[in-house]
């Protein structure tokens, strides 16, 4: 129900955001995520910038699969 | 062991990327009622289509609700005989045609959980601030905790939750402890990747057979634990929770958000004097059994003959992520 | 002239007339369509072939194309994908009252330049007009005949088990382009359509002696309308998705608005079922024409029972069903 897809912000406005999706870009607001800099690698849902991502995706697997042995 | 996901990104990536071809037999995923769209109360689409018959109404919503029907009808065909309907990909389109076409009642129908709530909201902020006098906001959005205890406490037998992504990175991974904390029920947060899906699924699997459940964010690049403060603070200035009805469900106690009586201008309902319009479900179909994941689409008497993708006859059809809609999808008319 | 169309110009007296002499005829003109009579007097072949289409595109103007080239394109590569060289269109237009002779001209302008590209001509055509509300600015029906030279063999659009899919050039554009522009969603650039001519790019597979076993252009229902298509009942097509070409711009458009890229439809591409030995042939022949720098072999083809089945990037495998209904793009 949450169609998100991962971009980087190449510009804010005011408050919106043009993001580089790679290979087109869009507009999306900032009213959600005020902190939203230049950079970031966000995600955006329909039309609004939702939450940042945390750029390294293999390390984030690793410390799943640790905390999963911990159980 | 039966592992659900409530969530229809889920249900449409894990058939997109076939995900129950990586799992060992005695591993079923079944759909909750995790879509939006497929939820949406009948009595609701009939007055969202009432108001799409009005000569001086646009309706703006998401491309999903278009082809939900009520009876025989749905949005993209009024829209086909005339009806001014307009597909959204943002509310904030909503306002920007509102300002530009002062004569038209621009009517936003708000369809979705807690990660595009917010979004409501903040069109209702933009619309009080720029004083828009032509715009109101008819709120179907439902909240999905008081559902998933509404849907746990039947006979459904699950062994775990794979716990929705998006609205866990609006709502905080704290929104889903109660489910291993007061319910006992092996949790995970997933992503939508299959690297993503396939690890939550390994946490499900390892703490139901260790015994041990617990919430495991699987998703931590997205979602922390808390919720987003400006999201929630926005949302609770405009909605508040209240009854709602979910298709193949029924009502659910606190599960949906109306718009505060102060800013009763900016509803839909108010605005038009609208009565509620009572709809008579199908009788044969057996969407609250799929819902509950107590049967797969298949097991449905009406799977893949009377309700079809291009012409739905219950909740789980009527979009592509509903669990009906997505195995047909993916399988074919029951293969 | 005014500047806009009226129930007049269709009635076939002096305001029609001064419509062909003024628009159409210098923007078509050649020696067969110049006569200005009922019927345009043809050479052609002992056996030709004949398609027809009506293009009804909303809105008119996208990114990339409008409807006119659409048209021409459309009955050109129909006859194309059939194996004969086009030749000769026809194009009878409805105009709605009101529409503006600026819209018309730029139309048939564009109409021009297409056939030019395609190296038709468009040689005989009729104009109607109706109310306002009777339609939609316009419509185009285009006809299409193509001649088959001696010696030139018909492709018996039959796959057969043991085939390649060969893809010319990227998927998904068109599509995408009109969806944002019909609905007003905007990419920053624009999603341009890959509207084109492919007679040329065909010709080129034809004569550098490759055997093909079928072709066509995937255009409404996209590439899962033509595989589902060509797997009848009788085999079984493999999809290799990540083998599908596609410009990096559409590709983010069917993500972002939920799309799935093997739906949407394409016009300036074409399909090959070829035998597999053939296919580094038959690519080396595609390469060297503009925009099939990225052809690639998409698929293959076994005995079956008529299933399409997408390989997943994971080696997993998902079912293609035949495309039905308008895409709309989705946020859940």
């Amino acid at each position: 129900m949450c169609l998100a897809i991962p971009g980087t912000i190449a510009k804010i406005e005011d408050e919106t955001a043009f993001i580089d999706y790679g290979g087109t870009t869009r507009r999306a607001s900032v009213r959600l995520l005020p902190d939203a800099a230049v950079g970031d690698c966000v995600l955006v849902h329909a039309g609004f910038v939702i939450q940042k991502v945390d750029p390294d995706e293999g390390a984030e697997l690793e410390a799943i699969l640790k905390e999963v042995e911990l159980l | 062991m039966t592992i659900m996901e409530v969530c229809g990104t889920h249900t449409h990536a894990i058939r997109r990327h076939g995900i129950r071809q990586l799992l060992p037999q005695n591993i079923r995923l079944v759909s909750g009622p995790g879509c939006p769209v497929c939820v949406t109360a009948e009595e609701d689409i009939a007055l969202a289509l009432k108001l799409a018959k009005q000569p001086n109404v646009t309706l703006f919503c998401f491309g999903d609700m278009l082809r939900v029907p009520c009876g025989n009808e749905s949005l993209l065909q009024l829209s086909s005989r005339g009806a001014d309907v307009r597909i959204a990909l943002s509310p904030l389109d909503a306002l920007a045609f509102a300002k530009e076409n002062p004569t038209r009642e621009v009517v936003w129908y708000g369809v979705g959980f807690e990660t595009t709530t917010p979004h409501t909201a903040a069109l209702l902020e933009a619309a009080a601030r720029d004083n828009i006098q032509n715009l109101s906001v008819f709120s179907a959005h439902k909240t999905m905790p008081n559902a998933l205890r509404a849907l746990l406490d039947t006979d459904t037998k699950i062994d775990a939750l794979i716990c929705p992504g998006h609205v866990s990175s609006i709502a905080g991974a704290d929104a889903f402890r109660f489910l291993p904390e007061e319910l006992h029920l092996p949790s995970a947060i997933a992503g939508f990747e299959p690297e993503e899906l396939l690890v939550a699924i390994l946490a499900l699997v390892t703490m139901i057979l260790r015994g041990k459940p617990a919430l495991i964010n699987a998703y931590p690049r997205v979602v922390k634990s808390a919720p987003n403060e400006t999201a929630r603070a926005l949302v609770d200035a405009w909605l508040a929770p209240c009854d709602a009805v979910w298709r193949g469900l029924g009502m659910i106690s606190m599960s949906g958000l109306a718009l505060l009586p102060e800013h009763a201008w900016f509803d839909t309902l108010k605005r038009f004097s609208l009565a509620p319009v009572s709809v008579s479900a199908h009788t044969a179909c057996r969407c609250g059994d799929v819902l509950r994941g107590a049967i797969e689409p298949v097991e449905c008497p009406l799977f893949g003959k009377a309700c079809l993708p291009q012409h739905p006859l219950g909740a789980c059809m009527v979009s592509s992520e509903g669990a009906c809609a997505a195995y047909y999808q993916y399988e074919g008319a029951g293969i | 002239m005014k500047d806009c169309i009226t129930l007049a110009h269709g009635s076939g007296g002096r305001d029609y007339r001064e419509l062909v002499e003024t628009i159409f005829a210098p923007a078509f003109r050649n020696e067969f369509l110049s006569p200005l009579t009922d019927a345009a007097i043809l050479p052609a072949s002992e056996r030709i072939a004949m398609t027809t289409d009506g293009f009804v595109v909303k809105p008119l103007f996208f990114p990339g194309g409008d409807i006119g080239r659409l048209a021409v394109c459309g009955t050109v590569n129909d006859l194309a994908v059939s194996g004969a060289w086009p030749r000769y269109l026809s194009c009878a237009m409805i105009l709605e009252a009101g529409l503006p002779l600026e819209t018309l001209r730029r139309v048939v302008a564009s109409m021009a330049a297409a056939a030019s590209e395609a190296g038709v001509v468009i040689v005989t055509g009729d104009t109607k007009v109706v109310e306002a509300g009777g339609v939609d600015g316009l419509t185009i029906t285009t006809a299409g005949v193509g001649v088959f030279p001696a010696g030139c063999a018909i492709p018996p659009q039959q796959p057969q088990a043991g085939d390649v899919i060969l893809c010319s050039s990227p998927i998904a554009s068109h599509g995408m382009a009109v969806m944002a522009a019909r609905h007003n969603l905007i990419f920053d650039p624009a999603i341009e359509s890959d509207v084109r001519p492919l007679n040329h790019i065909i010709r080129a597979v034809l004569d550098a002696g490759v055997t093909v076993r079928a072709m066509r252009d995937p255009t409404r229902g996209g590439v899962a309308g033509t595989l589902t298509e060509w797997a009848g009942s009788t085999l079984d097509i493999t999809l290799e998705e990540a083998s599908l070409p596609m410009r990096a711009d559409a590709r983010a458009a069917c993500a972002i608005l939920g799309i799935d890229p093997v739906y949407v439809a394409n016009e300036g591409v074409a399909l090959f079922s070829i035998p597999a030995k053939e296919a580094e042939h038959a690519l080396a022949a595609l390469r060297t024409m503009p925009g099939c720098e990225a052809s690639a072999i998409i698929g293959n083809v076994k005995e079956g029972r008529g299933n399409v089945f997408a390989r997943t990037p994971i080696g997993t495998f998902r079912r293609v069903l035949p495309p039905s209904g308008e895409l709309l793009p989705r946020i859940c």
